[in-house]
């Protein structure tokens, strides 16, 4: 294991990770984990096992109890108020519900990935720098929806044109990382594939790495290069997709008989 | 078998004793109330005699110049109140809305605003009215004045349990994204809530409408002035003039602010 080397070159490495909601019973069991420069990385497990937390600490949306999450030289579990904000701004986050707001346009909604960056008067004014619309209408063709949608309502989408409008402002973030909180859940098989598959060429267009918390093993299979499973807080495989077998869904999932 | 089966299941529509002790109480405490304040069927039909003459001597309604201009004043300060009151009011609630909004602040500072929002609301306005003439002395300002204090009690109150019904999910993409407080504001936020806003406004501006003629009662400026006095000579026709001039005007606001509402939506 190559762990100890990389702590502090890697662009994400957790180390003894513990997360309680209520004490005494940690969500999180001491997790320690170096992602690589580049990659998707799938987290599998049953549901309540940690792996939304677990990502969820990595950007502070939930405040981890004790461990150190190294991104870019800082320990982002020490970091607090403006410095938070600008490191979280380097994270990309797509969610399970898209989390887009409906009543704005799809071109809003992708630019509201840029609000780390820009003064509030800029976004309250809609003065948003001819760059930066630029780089949003490209990202919309590049995520396969095109200039015709930037006016469209964010409610008038379907649920994968919406998660994909989701990961444009990801993407408009210029994330040095990138999250999916079970960015397929919501999806019909097919859109759940497409989307996969968009987020692994992400990831090695823009050389960046792809965390994603999936339910589905054969789609983990399928995209992703490294399968991290977890079972009550703790992870119990880690490998390549090929690596993993009955034995180890057994362990992360328990019970036999659904593997038949 | 069906039999037995069906003295087993349980009453699907049990009877709620309490419901049916409450609804008691309150039919005998109207009756008990109705019959101290002598609320009886004759001592109405006496009063409607009244009303009669009252109605006959209302028409036809006053229509001399020197009483339409008198009308046209104080409708127009009448206006101007109603305006001004809902734009400071408005201005004011936006910030105190979202102060009082418990997803989005810590505990003591929803707690504050809220109390203070209360504090808006206990009065009515012809009673803070009474308090601002006694404090700045006749005239539209303080009827103005009291009509801020009730558009911010209405509005923050309403405003910020809308803000209190968001969805979350924006907001913690937002956050995620990086966003400062402000920015997290103004594009997951305000966006939810903005129609919603636009509504209670154009509510509470057909209310200080009807408040303004109101306040004028007593000493707060606009039509209540004349509208008193009109009745403190038994000058009816005049009255007459008056309420239909303010019947029509709180009608034809409310088509408006109806469609703007409607535009918003």
């Amino acid at each position: 294991m190559d762990t100890e080397m990389s702590l502090s070159g890697g662009p994400l490495a957790i180390r003894n990770l513990v997360k309680e909601y209520r004490p005494g019973q940690p969500v999180l069991k001491g997790v320690s984990l170096v992602f690589p420069e580049t990659g998707v990385t799938a987290i599998i497990g049953p549901s309540g096992t940690g792996k939304s937390t677990l990502i969820r600490c990595v950007n502070r949306l939930v405040d981890p109890t004790s461990g150190e999450i190294w991104f870019e030289g800082s320990d982002l579990a020490a970091l607090s108020g403006s410095a938070l904000r600008l490191a979280r701004r380097r994270i990309g986050m797509i969610f399970q519900e898209y989390n887009l707001v409906e009543r704005l346009s799809v071109i809003e909604n992708i630019l509201s990935g840029r609000l780390g960056y820009l003064p509030f008067w800029r976004v309250w004014l809609r003065k948003f720098p001819s760059e930066d619309i630029d780089r949003a209408f490209m990202l919309l063709d590049a995520v396969g929806l095109g200039g015709d949608f930037a006016t469209r309502r964010a409610d008038q989408l379907s649920g994968g044109q919406r998660q994909r409008v989701g990961i444009a402002r990801a993407l408009m973030q210029q994330p040095r990382l990138l999250l999916a909180d079970e960015p397929t859940s919501s999806l019909d098989p097919r859109t759940s594939i497409e989307v996969m598959d968009l987020l692994g060429e992400l990831s090695q267009r823009q050389h960046i790495p792809v965390v994603i918390n999936i339910h589905n093993v054969e789609l983990a299979r399928r995209c992703a290069s490294r399968i991290i499973g977890m079972s009550q807080g703790a992870i119990v495989f880690d490998g390549r997709p090929e690596a993993l077998d009955d034995s180890h869904l057994k362990a992360i999932y328990g019970g036999e008989g659904w593997l038949q | 078998m069906i039999g037995a089966s069906q003295a087993r299941r349980p009453d699907p529509f049990p009877t709620d004793w309490r419901l049916r002790g409450l609804k008691f109480l309150v039919l005998a405490y109207a009756l008990y109330a109705a019959s101290t304040l002598d609320l009886t069927w004759s001592r109405f039909v006496s009063g409607l005699g009244n009303g009669a003459t009252f109605l006959s001597r209302m028409f036809p309604p006053q229509t001399a110049p020197d009483k339409l201009m008198l009308l046209w004043d104080g409708v127009l300060e009448s206006m101007q109140i109603a305006v001004l009151s809902t734009f400071f009011g408005v201005l004011l609630a936006l910030p105190l809305g979202i102060l009082a909004a418990r997803n989005l602040m810590l505990a003591p500072v929803s707690w504050a605003a809220r109390g203070f929002i209360a504090l808006c609301r206990s009065l009515h306005p012809v009673v803070v009215a009474i308090l601002f003439v006694k404090a700045v002395g006749f005239g539209a300002l303080a009827g103005a004045l009291a009509l801020i204090v009730a558009s911010l009690g209405f509005i923050s109150k309403l405003f910020g349990e809308a803000v209190e019904e968001i969805d979350m999910k924006p907001v913690e993409a937002a956050r995620a994204a990086g966003g400062s407080f402000m920015g997290v504001m103004l594009m997951a936020v305000l966006p939810q809530v903005g129609a919603r806003f636009i509504g209670f406004c154009s509510y509470q501006f057909d209310s200080n409408l009807r408040n303004s003629t109101m306040v004028g009662i007593v000493g707060g400026g606009g039509i209540g002035a004349p509208l008193f006095t009109a009745y403190q000579r038994f000058d009816y026709d005049f009255v007459l003039t008056i309420l239909v001039t303010v019947i029509g005007l709180v009608l034809a606001t409310e088509v408006l602010t109806g469609r703007l509402r409607r535009l918003f939506q």
